[in-house]
């Protein structure tokens, strides 16, 4: 039982990244009909976000300590971050310990900018051309994301630390009447699925309750109705994009301490992230929340001692099996709407 | 009728074993200079660089490159020589090898076995290599070794870690200055019991392809020897980048120690997610929970941050040490690149350095020639103390660096410190070591090709 609600808890903060990346995908393919292969590079991109803002804050000066000596045997150059100058080393300290969640600040306009600069620069010009050639398109884009994110930072990940209040881990198996250290659950995984079910709420709120978001789900049901209505349906749609780029570049923020950034990262996510858009259903908000949390928590169970001694290597397919079994029994996934992507 | 004793065809017979036994020096003469792959012609002689230049290990192979560059400068007399000065064997004189200067092509291992093999094979075919070496994974060397046997290539490996690298995998045409999973065993173990003490309850998580499988085996075997006992061990895909489900179960298993056999990425991402776990704040069976790395690198500690902190491992190398070889490297390569050398770059120009000085002992750039001279070779002076490059298996034996992550880091590179040196001879063993291929394990022979 306790093995089973740890895997749960495992599966939640994975499902979250899987949740957070497939409403972005699906927001772009349900509003502009794009197949976004670029949206993982996205998450990675809001991952350096927090990377740049810890770089900023961290920023230096240096002075020369003639006690202590360098690999060449030269005096040691010591580096001294400015925020530690200004405001003292403790608070200053502080200020670099908190640069993940300060980095949501920076990460919302840049993800938003990034957003519309790869709609109107780009996928624009795709919009009515085939999905294969938009896959094409914006999986090229993806690698010369991924290329100038590792030639500006590197190739090496490069550690993102959460504050140190939230370092460590929580007991859950004692609050549940287990043994202690039977259930443990690191505290930024679950600041992360907390953020990650306000993000998702907050979408779904814009879409639902704003006369914006009314006006969106109109045209994602009809496209051509709204637009003899008058309405400007396609900028309502870049904005979404810039929308569906900052969820994914926010994913990718809070992501930062739980696996080091490295500029591959939004590859690992992007082809698990399709499958959970199938799953759930192309063009399904809630399908894709919801394939999210089930993928992520399956893939958890799946690596668990006794199930990979059963069905040695089950925890490298798992998803795709059960994807497989999904689309044989539901072809337009666990929410899709008919007719989307069936012409 | 002539009774005479030549014949239209005798003239013809005898003109031709005339004429090749008056060719006969020539023939020798040119098969001579073709009878290996690659024989230099002109007044140069080109290396073969084959690096991971993209994919994830695309920074531990630029520090390869760099350190290929400088040996290659060195050879050629430029620059202040770095551990040609301190190197036991005095053959190079700077002059380039053999009187030919040498040059380099490089290739880009990707990190992947099937690119390694083209991107070699490309150097072997179109270049014209008379040496490969380089790369960051056991997958890539023992393809790359497989390919430069059957080409007539000498292949002097990079960071290379498998025991079957040199073990069942080895070749007459391969060379390893790398140490490997046995040795990093032999030397971590005796230093965790002085650490941890003798009972302790031990968790593997383990990469699932061959560098993980010897590793887990050899460190699984030091530790048990000393009195460790083995809970679990758990193979975990290669492409794994989220290891909590495999480490949320370890406390749950009664183990109070954790061993990582995973490298670069890998143990980067298990080592962050071990620590976010708090396994080690946790006391477990009466003691501190504890983790433990058998394979550092500076740039996996300086991706992994403040977690590598306190956590034991082994090294080949390390710029720390104070011999005169190492300080007369760090001293070159520093100079020239601004920052210290990785032991990756170390290895590889060491054996860049071994290689030419081979060649220039045999005096002959033919491989089995170099070989030869490789083959029980000892030497001293770069870096790792008194060397011999067995012939039985063709594996450097030298001491091992047993690392730990620094508690109190001054600068980006001080991530790691020296705390043991582990003899030579705690670390050898067998060639027919059953963690090597056993009985069974060959070279086979050399192969010149052409």
């Amino acid at each position: 039982m306790d093995a089973i609600l740890l895997q749960i808890l495992n599966g939640l903060d994975k499902g979250s990244a899987y949740a957070l990346i497939a409403l972005g995908l699906t927001l772009i393919f349900g509003t502009l009909g794009v197949v976004n292969f670029a949206h993982g590079a996205l998450f990675m991109i809001g991952a350096f976000c927090a990377v740049t803002v810890q770089r900023i804050l961290s920023l230096s000066f240096v002075t020369v300590d003639e006690t202590q000596k360098d690999f060449l045997g030269n005096a040691l150059k010591v580096k001294t971050p400015y925020v530690e100058s200004w405001f003292g080393p403790e608070t200053g300290g502080m200020i670099i310990e908190w640069s993940v969640p300060l980095a949501i600040i920076f990460a919302i306009p840049v993800m938003v900018a990034v957003g519309f600069a790869m709609e109107r620069g780009l996928i624009k010009y795709f919009y009515k051309r085939p999905h294969a050639d938009q896959i094409l398109v914006t999986f090229g884009l993806a690698i010369v994301l991924q290329e100038l994110v590792k030639y500006f930072f590197g190739a090496n990940p490069i550690q993102t630390g959460a504050p140190d209040v939230f370092k460590g881990s929580f007991d859950f198996g004692v609050m549940l009447g287990f043994n202690a250290n039977e259930i443990i659950y690191p505290y930024w995984r679950m600041v992360y699925f907390l953020f990650s079910g306000i993000i998702i709420s907050g979408v779904f709120a814009f879409l639902q309750f704003t006369t914006f978001g009314m006006v969106v789900r109109a045209g994602m049901a009809d496209r051509e109705t709204v637009g003899l209505l008058g309405i400007n349906i396609d900028r309502r749609f870049t904005i979404m994009f810039g929308v569906a780029a900052a969820v994914a570049g926010l994913a990718g923020v809070m992501y930062a301490p739980i696996n080091a950034p490295n500029y591959h990262m939004g590859m690992d996510f992007l082809v698990l992230s399709f499958v959970v858009v199938v799953v759930g259903g192309m063009g399904s908000l809630p399908g894709a929340v919801l394939a999210g949390f089930m993928l992520g928590i399956l893939e958890s169970f799946s690596s668990m001692n006794w199930i990979k001694d059963l069905l040695p290597g089950i925890d490298q397919i798992i998803i795709y099996l059960v994807a497989i079994v999904i689309l044989l029994a539901r072809p337009r996934g666990l929410m899709g709407r008919k007719g989307v992507m069936e012409d | 009728m002539s009774n005479s004793k030549f014949t239209r065809r005798g003239v013809l017979k005898t003109g031709a074993v005339g004429g090749a036994g008056l060719a006969l020096p020539t023939i020798f003469t040119a098969g001579s200079a073709a009878a290996f792959t690659n024989a230099p012609t002109g007044g140069t002689v080109k290396f073969g660089f084959n690096v991971p230049q993209t994919g994830p290990y695309a920074d531990e192979g630029m520090d390869e490159l760099r350190a290929q560059e400088l040996a290659i400068e060195h050879l050629n007399g430029i620059g202040d020589g770095g551990m040609l000065n301190t190197f036991s064997s005095k053959a190079l004189g700077g002059d380039g090898i053999l009187g030919k200067k040498v040059e380099f092509v490089t290739g880009d291992t990707q990190t992947k076995s099937d690119a390694a093999r083209a991107s070699a094979k490309s150097m072997i075919e179109k270049d014209g290599v008379v040496m490969i070496n380089g790369g960051s994974s056991s997958g890539v060397a023992v393809a790359v070794q497989g390919l430069c046997q059957e080409a007539g290539i000498i292949f002097m490996a990079g960071l290379t870690h498998s025991n079957d690298t040199t073990g069942k995998d080895r070749k007459a045409n391969g060379f390893r200055h790398f140490f490997n999973a046995y040795m990093s065993g032999a030397a971590l173990a005796p230093v965790l019991k002085n650490a941890y003490g003798a009972d302790r309850r031990a968790y593997h998580l383990t990469a699932d392809y061959t560098w993980g499988w010897t590793q887990q085996e050899s460190i699984q075997a030091a530790t048990e020897a000393m009195g460790w006992e083995t809970v679990n061990n758990v193979l975990t895909p290669l492409a794994t980048t989220d290891f909590s489900s495999y480490i949320a179960p370890v406390l749950n298993s009664g183990a109070d120690v954790l061993v990582l056999n995973h490298y670069g990425g890998n143990m980067i991402n298990s080592l962050t997610n071990a620590v976010q776990f708090g396994l080690r704040d946790k006391i477990v069976n009466g003691k501190q929970f504890e983790i433990v790395v058998p394979l550092y690198s500076e740039l996996m500690a300086a991706g992994a941050g403040e977690n590598v902190q306190g956590v034991y491992g082994s090294m080949n190398w390390n710029w720390q040490l104070q011999d005169a070889g190492t300080q007369a490297f760090v001293k070159s390569f520093g100079e020239k690149y601004g920052r210290p050398p990785s032991n990756s770059a170390h290895t590889c120009y060491v054996q860049t350095l071994l290689y030419a000085d081979a060649v220039t002992r045999a005096g002959s750039f033919n491989p089995c020639a170099v070989a030869e001279a490789l083959e029980g070779f000892e030497f001293d002076g770069m870096g790792n103390g008194p060397t011999l490059y067995r012939a039985d298996d063709h594996q450097c034996f030298k001491d091992v660096l047993v690392m730990k992550g620094k508690e109190n880091p001054t600068n980006e590179y001080d991530t790691l410190e020296v705390v043991e040196v582990t003899p030579r001879a705690q670390v050898e063993y067998a060639p027919n070591h059953p963690m090597f291929g056993g009985d069974e394990a060959s070279l086979g022979t050399c192969n010149p090709g052409a």
